[in-house]
C-alpha cells in the first residue's frame, strides 16, 4: 500500500492521516495536543501505523497547523503548508466547486473565499477566540454535558435564548443569568451557538462576500447546533464533508501528493520517528533588549533547529533554514 | 542641551545628522527593541495606538542616556498624533523625568512661532544654515530610500540567503556615519557599490506586492515585525507607499525636491472611492492601493496600528476597491498583543493566495 502522510499539529488537536494514492483518505487519527505536539506527534504516528498494512510505503509527508514547523522537522516533511492553503485544498478536493469555507478550530477561526478554485480571499480571527472550540468545550463542562451530546442537545431547542456573544467572559456570566431566570438548557445552548455565529460572521466575515456553496469543517463542526445556526444565519444550507475534523492533515497531504507527483523520493524519516528522542528547549537570548525567546529542537545530542530569534542570530548559525 | 528624538524605521539618521551638522548634542535612543515596548505600554494609556507607545518607550531609554530636551512633531489634524507630544510629555512628568519639549508643528497664528522653536533648538546658526542642515539630512533620507528600494529588489531574487539584509545593514552604517554634507557623494558610492555586490537571479520569478497605511506602522520594522523582510524572503519584491524622503519633500520642502510620487498623485488616485481628507494617511493608503492596482501590481497589504482612526476609514473603502480593481488586499493590524506566529500564517496564505490567482491568469 502506497500513499501520502498529512500532519496537522494545531493548538488543541494533532491529526494525521494516510491518503492513497487516489487522494482517498484510508485512515485518520485525532488526538489531543495537551500542550506537547512532539509527543502527540509521536503517538499519533504510532498510532497510525499499528492500523495500517505493514508492507506501506509513505511517498510524500505535508505538514501544517501552527505547529508545522516543528512536525515538519521531526518527520522530514515535504510541504510545510499555513493552514489557510490546506483548509482550502482540502475544501475544493472533496466539495467540487465549494464558494465559501468556514473552519472552526480550537483556538482559531477561519473563513476561506474560494472562486473557481482559487482562494480569493481569506480571514483569520484576530485578538478574540470567542468563537471558537475551546470556549464551547469549557461552556460543556460547566454544564457538565459531554462535548459531544452538546450539538443533538441545541437541536431539541424551540426557542432559542439570545445571549451576549461579543466576548466570552460576558457570554458565560449572561448564560449563567439565563440559567437562574430558568431556561431550559436546550434553549441556552441552542442561543450560545447562535451567539458564536453572529460573533463569527461580524468578526471573521465582516466585508467577506459569502456565497454557496458553503462547507463548515474544523472540530467545531461536530456540533450539530452550530450547522444549524450557521444555516439559520445565512438562510442556504451549510455542508460538513466527511472527514471535517481532519481537513487540515487531509489538505497537507494532497499538497504532498502534489508536490511529489515528479516522483522524488521523499524526506520522510520513517515510522522510527516515534521511537526516537527529541527535546524542545528554550532559552533567552542576551544579546540585545529583545531578548528573544529563542527554541532549540534536538535529537539525541543533535541541533535540528533554532528558531524565534529576531536577527537570525541562533537561527542562521547553524546553517539551516529559519522557519520564523 | 541634549536633543532626542522618537524613532520611525530610519529617520534617526536624518534627523541626527541635521542636528550634529548645526552643533547640537543628540541623544539617538536605543534602537526600539521589546524593552522599548515594555516601558512604553506599561506607563501609557492602554487604548493609545502603538506609536505613543514605542515613542514613550524611546523617550525614556533616551533619558537614560542623559537626553534632556525632546524634539517632536506635532500638527492638529483629526488623527492623534498631533497631540501625542503633550500627551508623553505629560506621562514623562508623572513619572519624573525631567525633559523640556519642542513640538515642530505647523504654526496658528504666524510663522514666527514655527522660527522661534527652530531658533530655541540650533541657537546662533544662521537661517542658511539651517536650511543647509535641513537639506543635509533630506539627502541622507533620499540615498537611503534608494538603497532600501534596491533591498526590496534584490531580497526576494538573493542567490545567498541573508546577504542582502547584510549590505543594506552595512551601508546603513556609512551612510550614517557621514557628518558633513561634501561627503555624502563618496557615501553614496561606497553604499551602491555594497549593494551592487549582492549576487541575484534576476530571471527568478517573484511576486510584487504594495505596502500601503499609516506612516509609522510602515517605516518602523520593528512595529511591522519586519513585514518587508519577512515577504522577500518569501520571493514577494515590496514597494512602500510612503518612504521618509517622499514625506519630506511634501511637508518641509514643499515639493520642491520634485520625486516621483506626491500625495497630490495618491489623493488624485482615491478620488472615485475616498474623495476627502480623513486624517492621518487615510486618503494616500486608498490612492496607493489603486495606484498599485493599475501598475500591475500582484496585491496590496494595508498595516495599520490598532485603534488607528483613518486606516479604520481606509480599510471600510478597501473592498469596494478590491471589487472593482480586482486586486487582493491583506489588511494587518498591529499593537504590542500581536502575535508573530498568526502574523507569519496570514502572510504566507496571502502569497500562496496571490501565487494561485497568477497560476489561472498567466
Amino acid at each position: 500500500m502506497r500513499g501520502y502522510l498529512g500532519i496537522d499539529v494545531g493548538s488543541v488537536s494533532t491529526n494525521i492521516v494516510f491518503l492513497s494514492e487516489r487522494g482517498e483518505v484510508c485512515e485518520a487519527v485525532y488526538l489531543r495536543t495537551r500542550g506537547q505536539p512532539i509527543r502527540a506527534l509521536q503517538e499519533g504516528l504510532g498510532e497510525l501505523r499499528r492500523r495500517l498494512p505493514a508492507e506501506v510505503s509513505v511517498l510524500g509527508v505535508g505538514a501544517t497547523g501552527s505547529g508545522r514547523y516543528l512536525a515538519g522537522l521531526v518527520t522530514g516533511a515535504d510541504v510545510i503548508k499555513n493552514e489557510i492553503t490546506s483548509h482550502a485544498v482540502a475544501a475544493s478536493t472533496l466539495v467540487p466547486g465549494v464558494q465559501t469555507v468556514i473552519e472552526i478550530g480550537g483556538q482559531d477561526s477561519k473563513l476561506i473565499i474560494l472562486r473557481g478554485g482559487i482562494v480569493a480571499d481569506f480571514a483569520m480571527n484576530t485578538v478574540c477566540a470567542a468563537g471558537t472550540g475551546s470556549f464551547l468545550d469549557q461552556q460543556a463542562a460547566r454544564l457538565g454535558i459531554p462535548i459531544e451530546d452538546f450539538g443533538r442537545l441545541a437541536l431539541q431547542s424551540s426557542a432559542p435564548v439570545r445571549i451576549a456573544g461579543r466576548c466570552a467572559v460576558f457570554a458565560e456570566s449572561d448564560m449563567i443569568h439565563k440559567q437562574q431566570m430558568g431556561y431550559s438548557l436546550a434553549d441556552i445552548l441552542a442561543g450560545l451557538c447562535e451567539a458564536l455565529v453572529r460573533n463569527y460572521l461580524n468578526n471573521v466575515g465582516k466585508g467577506k462576500e459569502i456565497l454557496p456553496p458553503v462547507v463548515f469543517q474544523g472540530g467545531v463542526a461536530a456540533n450539530a447546533g452550530m450547522k444549524r445556526a450557521f444555516e439559520k444565519a445565512l438562510g442556504m444550507e451549510v455542508i460538513v464533508p466527511p472527514y471535517y475534523h481532519v481537513m487540515g492533515a487531509v489538505g497537507a497531504a494532497l499538497l504532498a501528493r502534489e508536490k511529489m507527483a515528479a516522483r522524488r523520493p521523499s524526506k520522510f524519516k520513517g515510522f522510527g520517528v516515534t521511537e526516537a528522542r527529541f527535546q524542545a528547549a528554550g532559552f533567552e537570548c542576551g544579546g540585545c533588549p529583545n531578548a528573544c525567546e529563542v527554541v532549540e529542537l534536538r535529537e539525541g545530542g543533535e541541533v535540528l533547529a533554532r528558531w524565534g530569534d529576531r536577527c537570525g542570530r541562533w537561527s542562521s548559525s547553524l546553517g539551516l533554514q529559519n522557519v520564523g | 542641551m541634549k536633543v532626542t528624538f522618537p524613532h520611525m524605521g530610519h529617520l534617526w539618521v536624518s534627523v541626527a545628522a541635521m542636528l550634529q551638522y548645526l552643533g547640537v548634542e543628540v541623544v539617538v535612543p536605543p534602537p526600539t527593541t521589546k524593552r522599548t515596548l515594555t516601558l512604553g505600554s506599561r506607563y501609557a494609556p492602554e487604548f493609545a495606538c502603538l506609536p505613543l507607545k514605542l515613542n514613550l518607550g524611546n523617550f525614556i531609554e533616551a533619558r537614560e542616556l542623559g537626553a534632556d530636551t525632546i524634539l517632536m512633531a506635532g500638527g492638529c489634524g483629526p488623527c492623534r498624533f498631533g497631540y501625542y507630544a503633550q500627551v508623553e510629555h505629560a506621562i514623562l512628568e508623572d513619572l519624573g523625568y525631567r525633559y523640556r519639549l519642542v513640538v515642530m508643528e505647523p504654526p496658528q497664528r504666524h510663522a514666527g512661532e514655527l522660527l522661534a522653536k527652530i531658533k530655541y533648538i540650533t541657537g546662533h546658526r544662521s537661517w542658511l544654515e539651517v536650511a543647509r542642515a535641513i537639506w543635509f539630512g533630506f539627502q541622507k533620507a533620499r540615498l537611503l530610500d534608494e538603497l532600501e528600494r534596491r533591498a526590496h529588489y534584490l531580497r526576494p531574487r538573493e542567490v545567498r540567503r541573508g546577504s542582502t539584509d547584510r549590505a543594506f545593514g552595512e551601508a546603513l552604517k556609512i551612510v550614517a556615519a557621514v557628518r558633513h554634507p561634501r561627503d555624502m557623494a563618496k557615501a553614496a558610492e561606497q553604499a551602491h557599490r555594497i549593494m551592487s555586490e549582492v549576487a541575484f537571479d534576476a530571471y527568478r520569478p517573484v511576486l510584487r506586492v504594495g505596502i500601503v497605511g499609516e506612516i509609522f506602522t510602515l517605516l518602523e520594522p520593528f512595529a511591522n515585525y519586519d513585514l518587508e523582510r519577512k515577504l522577500g524572503h518569501m520571493g514577494v519584491e515590496v514597494d512602500r507607499s510612503i518612504y521618509l524622503s517622499e514625506w519630506i519633500n511634501d511637508h518641509l520642502l514643499f515639493g520642491l525636491a520634485g520625486g516621483r510620487r506626491t500625495r497630490k498623485a495618491a489623493c488624485r488616485a482615491a478620488a472615485p472611492y475616498l474623495n476627502h481628507f480623513v486624517g492621518g494617511h487615510g486618503q494616500e493608503t486608498v490612492g496607493s492601493a489603486a495606484l498599485y492596482a493599475a501598475q500591475g501590481y500582484d496585491g496590496v497589504i494595508q498595516l495599520m496600528p490598532f485603534t488607528c482612526m483613518p486606516e479604520i476609514v481606509a480599510a471600510s473603502i478597501l473592498p469596494k476597491l478590491k471589487a472593482e480593481l480586482g486586486i487582493p488586499v491583506l489588511t494587518i493590524v498591529v499593537d504590542e498583543h500581536s502575535g508573530e506566529a498568526g502574523l507569519i500564517t496570514r502572510l504566507e496564505s496571502f502569497v500562496d493566495l496571490l501565487h494561485g490567482r497568477k497560476g489561472v491568469e498567466g
